[in-house]
């Protein structure tokens, strides 16, 4: 049996066109995904993201069983409401999947994990929390709201009491701070600024039909997906997984190798260092008509092969945009094969978008050619 | 619900085909199939004098979320794919029975089996229009 968000219905009676996820039932657009992506992209859009698994981490020693948990390095984490990237490795330096952590309190951190991997992940947090006595507690009483775009803080902000407003509002990138029995932090999976928003079940409702009221669009997890990709932001499960390890996954700069620190994984990914590093996740631009998908397979000009992870159209950019797992000295030019056809492509350093705009160089060959 | 013209024939794999007067045929998308692709955002049409055979796929589709083959209602060569849909291809999303035709044939062979209007109409309610 699927599970349902406490929004489900409104999505329903909104017209939505549901699609399962990671065994969930899920928007996947309201209308026009592109009329979705160029509202986040142009003014303000909102998602339900109430399916993502919130788990409060509560104990003494919750701070050293993080340091020892995931790859980033908490102890970065040292004023109340910050937020931090990790990803959460196995052994053998895998990805288990890529977190959220905030800090809230001198015994207390949140994280915030993908749906798909509830399951294994929590299976995983509680084995190594146990020791340290660290209570792992997941908080399926929250929703998760994602409002996003250039307009959206402001948006929020107005919905809220002065005082309320004034303190989000101030919050800079990648913090969050409680208010009344909101979670409200600066973070989110779109390139544009944003709140991501969690809050009691029965409040989701009310603030969803606050924002459609102002203006807001509600956006589906289509949009969300073109938006994270023109964003150069991995997917887990497409662009990662346990075969896959950070390095290699575009994610170095999430691996915090404190002299010291003993975390899961570390010990694989300092023998993957010294030997070479031999495949990199980066961008590519399609030069030619046509849309790259995942699992198409790139040929680099010395006989090398790879594989696009994630590929789509970008509404932004109108041509074709992926993330690819590719030889680690490829660059430049090199080709996929979109449908028995050899198309040229171009490697690029994602982001391919950030707050609205293009990071793309001017001397990119016109959008549709 | 989305439109079926009376006039026009359909195939269970919703391409439409229109007979003109002098015998050719314009062969598209329907109405019911736009919608359930939603925002289309490339068309790939068939070459001039490329000959198509019946379910057999003749142009590609493609939406923001995936890409699907469109094949062909009939046997014949082709006159013309539409050279609009290059620049534009969400003219099959607003305008499926008119601007955004796929191609121009000439039909070769037998008729085709095809579907009448009432009988798409049918077969998409089945779906769940």
């Amino acid at each position: 049996m699927a599970r349902r968000t406490p929004l489900f219905a409104l999505h329903q009676a909104a017209g939505a066109r549901i699609v399962d996820f990671g065994g969930w039932e899920m928007p996947l657009q309201y209308g026009s995904l592109l009329a979705e992506h160029h509202a986040v992209r142009r003014l303000a859009g909102v998602f339900d993201v109430s399916h993502m698994c919130i788990v409060d981490l509560q104990g003494a020693a919750a701070r050293p069983f993080l340091l020892q948990l995931l790859a980033n390095d908490v102890s970065r984490l040292t004023e109340r409401g910050k937020a931090l990237y990790s990803c959460l490795l196995n052994e053998r330096g895998g990805i288990i999947d890529d977190l959220i952590v905030y800090y809230l309190g001198a015994q207390w951190f949140r994280a915030v994990l993908n749906a798909g991997t509830r399951e294994k992940d929590l299976a995983w947090i509680r084995r190594h929390a146990e020791p340290f006595g660290v209570t792992v507690r997941e908080r399926s009483d929250l929703a998760m709201l994602a409002v996003q775009g250039p307009e959206a803080r402001a948006r929020v902000a107005a919905l809220l009491a002065d005082a309320a407003a004034e303190r989000a509002l101030t919050l800079g990138a990648f913090y969050g701070t409680e208010i009344e029995r909101w979670f409200i932090s600066r973070t989110g999976y779109t390139g544009e600024d944003g709140f991501e928003i969690m809050l009691p079940a029965q409040d989701a409702e009310p603030l969803w039909q606050a924002l459609i009221k102002a203006g807001v669009v509600p956006c589906g997890l289509g949009a969300r997906d073109t938006l994270r990709l023109e964003a150069g932001m991995n997917l887990y499960g497409s662009d990662m997984d346990e075969n896959t390890h950070p390095f290699e996954s575009a994610l170095a700069w999430t691996v915090a190798l404190t002299p010291g620190r003993a975390f899961i994984g570390r010990a694989s990914l300092e023998t993957l260092r010294a030997g070479d590093n031999l495949r990199q996740l980066t961008g590519l631009v399609l030069a030619e008509r046509g849309v790259l998908r995942a699992h198409q397979r790139v040929f680099v000009a010395d006989g090398g092969e790879g594989e696009i992870t994630s590929g789509t159209f970008s509404p932004t950019l109108e041509r074709s945009i992926a993330l690819a797992r590719i030889p680690a000295a490829a660059r430049d030019r090199l080709q996929v094969e979109v449908r028995g056809k050899l198309l040229a492509a171009r490697v690029v350093k994602p982001p391919f978008v950030r707050h609205g705009k293009s990071v793309l160089d001017r001397a990119d060959p016109p959008a549709r050619l | 619900m989305s439109k079926v013209p009376p006039d026009l024939q359909y195939t269970r794999t919703h391409e439409w085909l229109r007979t003109l007067p002098d015998g050719t045929v314009e062969v598209g998308i329907t109405d019911h199939a736009q919608h359930a692709l939603g925002d289309l955002v490339f068309i790939e049409v068939p070459e001039q004098g490329r000959r198509v055979t019946p379910g057999q796929p003749f142009a590609v589709i493609e939406s923001v979320k995936a890409a699907s083959d469109v094949y062909a209602p009939v046997a014949g060569e082709v006159l013309q794919g539409n050279p609009a849909l290059a620049d534009a291809p969400e003219i099959v999303n607003t305008d499926p029975y008119g601007g955004g035709w796929l191609a121009r044939l000439r039909p070769e062979g037998a008729p085709a089996s095809l579907l009448s209007a009432a009988e798409y109409q049918k077969l998409t309610t089945e779906e769940g229009d």
